[in-house]
């Protein structure tokens, strides 16, 4: 094999792997952000259920123990937000902010008390397809759990565009004086979407800990939250564009950490802050291509 | 359906003050002897008060800076990025501009006030043209801010320090020259007030002053409370929340500059300058109820949670469970009960 499909590879399997617990979480996101709720909260899903995976799989022994407790702890987080933002309508930047600060606080703080040991869920490879050139090895070596996205982004992208729940859903993020009006429960609709956000944020944390680095560092997500946010604006809130971003993000993370070692000269800074660069060039730039719900981060309090 | 809201709070601030006592606890540690450190390190001898001071000031500016824009209606959560450009703005004229003695200073806090103040002004401007949510944007910004900042004290021909010899050079600027430096005001034993806090103290009664008592101050609270209303009564409220947003960027930036210029940093421009003083002066804004008087208090208070925190690390205590305070008492502060009465930023 040549050096520079060697190269390659690494940087595709690599950039694969870091776009992974994003384009997980950005299912999440999208969903949410659809219903017309942006919350900045995915980090503190993704870091709790990472931390969350972490100690559990240290209890039970079983990493996939603790996926699926990293789910249900990001779920918790989802419903907390929506509880507090879409029951109790306190704005829901602050809530995201918030609980961002509460889970890093906590979980830097149990990491450091407690220890946590590593656990890694298994590689599967497909045999056969792993022996393709340059594309064998980054898409048919992986840790199982990435394979559930091959099923997760179907289905969220039946829920909101086929579904009946999702017509509702997007009718509360469209217009949700109509919606109401309409018998849709908005805010309902609302949390339920951050419940399933949640979720889905939460197996993308719980991926990167146990699936990936099969150990928990205190603030180990490092800001992957607010890159799906990004993912999602960049890809105009349309599903398919959101995970292009998602891998797009990925191979620049990717790039930056390869490039060095491969002896090319890279302006980390410039790849760094490439996603919030080309998020907010998007916003700018595409707004008639774009699906930006009508009444994204808006609040809905029904008038008495 | 806000009946649940006082109970909600009474939990949250329960949890606030029990959860990190029954954690310690858990964990082997002792809830008295930590609340005896955090008290210890933040108020118990003068060396102490004088680094809760040292906090206090720039979390002020930072707050005082949130309550303009939030009583504008515009809520601006990019405070930590306009506290790195400002703290980048003041470092460079600080470092590049020949300008004797304290007329430095001066000249430091105003050009980080009008760098962070036109940085978080494109936010407000990408709102105007293309509908750009301010919010988020202004979240965006702050990733942005922090890899400018990286890249300028890692550039040579920008702000990266200049070491003679063989050493590799540092990821940080050159020490600000003394003129630029915020001095001690006074001379009481152990105790340090430093010029900072005065700074931060008068720009809150002013921006007090100005929101109750101008015109400047009724238009923006109107423009707040009822832009429908604002805009029939001919107050161009995009560039009246576009001001705000770029006085609350001013202030935010000034942070930086009091940052960089105070013992609380080695007056080198470095990556971390900021130490998440951004972040924790919003929530002193929102503990304020966006009233830049009552943020006076609130700072104090936050800055004592800060310097405390620190001084409980050193006794072997992880100091993050002050972060889990913070954000648990800022939590009761925002939610129902409390903000039935004067909705301004929901």
């Amino acid at each position: 094999m040549n050096t520079v499909a060697g190269d390659l590879e690494t940087i595709l399997s690599s950039g694969i792997r870091l776009a992974a617990p994003l384009a997980f979480a950005a299912c999440g996101e999208y969903v949410a952000e659809r219903a017309g709720t942006l919350n900045v909260s995915v980090e503190a899903m993704m870091l709790g259920a990472a931390f969350c995976s972490i100690a559990v799989a240290g209890l039970t022994g079983s990493a996939t123990a603790g996926l699926l407790v990293g789910v249900l702890l990001g779920a918790l987080v989802g419903s907390a937000h929506g509880a507090l933002s879409h029951r109790w309508h306190v704005n829901s930047f602050v809530v995201g902010l918030l609980l961002n600060a509460l889970v890093l606080g906590l979980t830097s703080y149990l990491a450091t008390v407690g220890n946590p040991s590593r656990h890694q869920v298994e590689l599967v490879s497909v045999p056969g397809l792993r022996d393709l050139p340059v594309l064998g090895a980054p898409l048919f070596v992986e840790r199982w759990p990435v394979y559930l996205l091959l099923a997760l982004v179907p289905l969220a992208w039946w829920l909101v565009e086929r579904s009946r729940w999702g017509l509702e859903l997007r009718a509360a993020g469209e217009n949700p004086e109509a919606a109401h009006m309409t018998g849709i429960r908005v805010n309902l609709r609302r949390r339920q979407a951050l419940l399933w956000c949640g979720a889905l944020a939460g197996l993308g944390g719980a991926y990167l800990a146990v699936g990936e680095v099969g150990s928990f560092n205190q603030n180990m997500t490092a800001g992957r939250g607010y890159l799906v946010i990004a993912a999602v604006i960049f890809g105009g809130w349309r599903l398919g564009r959101t995970l292009a971003g998602c891998a797009v993000f990925g191979l620049a993370d990717a790039l930056r950490l390869a490039l060095p070692a491969l002896g090319h000269t890279v302006n980390s800074q410039l790849l760094i802050s490439a996603p919030y660069l080309l998020a907010l060039l998007a916003m700018l730039l595409f707004t008639t291509r774009q699906r930006r719900p009508g009444a994204l981060a808006q609040p809905f309090r029904r008038t008495p | 359906m806000t009946r649940a809201g006082p109970w909600v709070s009474a939990a949250i601030v329960t949890a606030a003050l029990v959860l990190p006592g029954l954690l310690i606890a858990v964990t082997g540690g002792s809830p008295s002897a930590a609340l005896r450190a955090l008290i210890q390190g933040s108020l118990g001898d003068a060396t102490a008060v004088s680094q809760t001071l040292l906090y206090a000031a720039p979390l002020l500016l930072v707050a005082v800076g949130a309550c303009c824009s939030a009583r504008s209606g515009v809520f601006n959560i990019g405070q930590e990025g306009q506290v790195l450009i400002g703290a980048l703005a003041g470092a460079a004229a600080g470092l590049r501009l020949a300008v004797p003695g304290p007329a430095l200073l001066l000249v430091v806090l105003l050009a980080a006030a009008l760098a962070a103040g036109a940085w978080a002004w494109l936010s407000a401007l990408m709102n105007r043209l293309r509908g750009v949510d301010i919010a988020v944007s202004t979240l965006l910004m702050t990733f942005l801010a922090q890899q400018v900042v990286a890249f300028a004290v890692t550039t040579p021909w920008l702000l990266q320090e200049s070491r003679l010899g063989e050493a590799a050079a540092l990821p940080q600027s050159n020490k600000l020259p003394s003129g630029a430096l915020l001095g001690s005001l006074g001379d009481h034993p152990g105790l340090q007030l430093n010029l900072g806090l005065a700074v931060g103290v008068v720009v809150a009664m002013l921006v007090a002053v100005a929101l109750d008592r101008t015109r400047w101050g009724f238009r923006l609270t109107v423009a707040g409370l009822n832009p429908a209303a604002a805009r029939h009564a001919g107050i161009p409220v995009a560039a009246v929340g576009g001001i705000a947003l770029a006085v609350s960027g001013a202030l935010a930036g000034m942070a930086g500059a009091v940052l960089l210029a105070s013992p609380l940093s080695t007056n080198r421009l470095q990556p971390d300058i900021s130490i998440d003083i951004g972040w924790d002066g919003l929530l002193v804004a929102l503990v304020a109820r966006n009233r830049p008087l009552l943020t006076i208090p609130v700072a104090g208070l936050f800055a004592v949670l800060r310097a405390g925190g620190n001084f409980l690390a050193a006794t072997g205590v992880p100091p993050y469970l002050v972060d889990v305070v913070k954000a648990l008492l800022t939590l009761a502060f925002v939610a129902p009960a409390v903000m039935r009465r004067r909705s301004v930023v929901a």
